[in-house]
């Protein structure tokens, strides 16, 4: 997907963060973001570990979901512009579901935003929540 | 009461790992590929754990069930820019709280603060990961 021009100089409380939908979630996102981390449990790769651990299939790391939101704010506000990103972990998701990030930003100090995030799944469930300050002025 | 505490252990921020963080992560800034020296993505540093040497996880001093994990909140804070290719940094663990619920299907669940403190050699704060892990009172996947 691609977002329209987003200015991070004009975003002020309220201002929503454009929505990033991300494609169907496949085994392949969780093996290369477990390989890139170096998180190697078994249960978001290997479908005979899950099944015998009682769930129908393998499950999306959660910090997966965790990095695709924040390199989408970097992505937004500039990655030298992150001070803080925090993420609460709810619903579990599974291979197929379409993820949707997005916030707004809900308060401003100088330069600095005060943000709320969230990643969505296609059923309108939670996976996750955050929270995140970035600097919305260039920094150099 | 003393917080439990790991061993430090250093850390090369890789422009190469960055930039396979970054890929897997979906990240589009031309940055990562582009600079020499680019920043790392906010999450970069979950992947200090590839440096991590026996002794460096502070949980370890409290002989928890790791099979019964499960990770409930992850925050970083940036003192400055979030760290940049070529940097070395120092990390060291603690846990800074830990606490009991009720589980709502019975059994104790104790919770975990870890603190991870990312550090110049010369002791310059740059980054804090704070991760709450929970230790549930039955198999997390019963």
């Amino acid at each position: 997907m691609t977002t329209t021009a987003f200015d991070p100089r004009a975003a002020q409380p309220g201002t929503a963060i454009p929505d990033f939908v991300d494609a169907p979630s496949t085994r392949t996102d969780y093996v290369r973001y477990q390989g890139a981390s170096g998180d190697m449990n078994p249960i978001h790769h290997d479908e005979d570990y899950a099944k015998a651990a009682g769930y129908p299939t393998v499950f999306a790391v959660g910090m997966l979901a965790a990095g695709i939101l924040g390199s989408y704010l970097a992505d937004l506000f500039g990655p030298e512009n992150i001070r803080r990103f925090k993420v609460q972990f709810r619903d579990q998701s599974w291979p197929g579901d379409v993820i949707t990030y997005g916030g707004r930003v809900v308060a401003s100090r100088g330069d600095e935003l005060d943000l709320e995030l969230q990643a969505t799944r296609q059923t309108g469930g939670v996976h996750l929540l955050g929270w995140a300050t970035v600097l919305a002025a260039p920094s150099n | 009461m003393s917080e439990p505490t790991g061993q430090p252990y250093t850390i090369e921020v890789e422009r190469g790992k960055i930039r396979e963080f970054a890929r897997a992560t979906k990240a589009r800034d031309e940055s990562y590929v582009a600079d020499e020296q680019p920043v790392a993505p906010p999450t970069f540093l979950t992947s200090a754990a590839f440096w991590a040497a026996p002794g460096s996880a502070a949980l370890d001093a409290t002989q928890i069930n790791w099979a019964r994990i499960l990770h409930g909140e992850q925050e970083y804070v940036f003192h400055g820019k979030p760290p940049r290719a070529g940097q070395t940094l120092i990390a060291q663990q603690r846990v800074e709280d830990q606490y009991e619920k009720q589980g709502r299907r019975g059994g104790t669940m104790r919770f975990f603060v870890i603190v991870t403190e990312f550090r110049t050699p010369d002791g310059e704060l740059v980054a804090e990961g704070r991760s709450t892990v929970i230790e549930t009172g039955q198999p997390a996947a019963s």
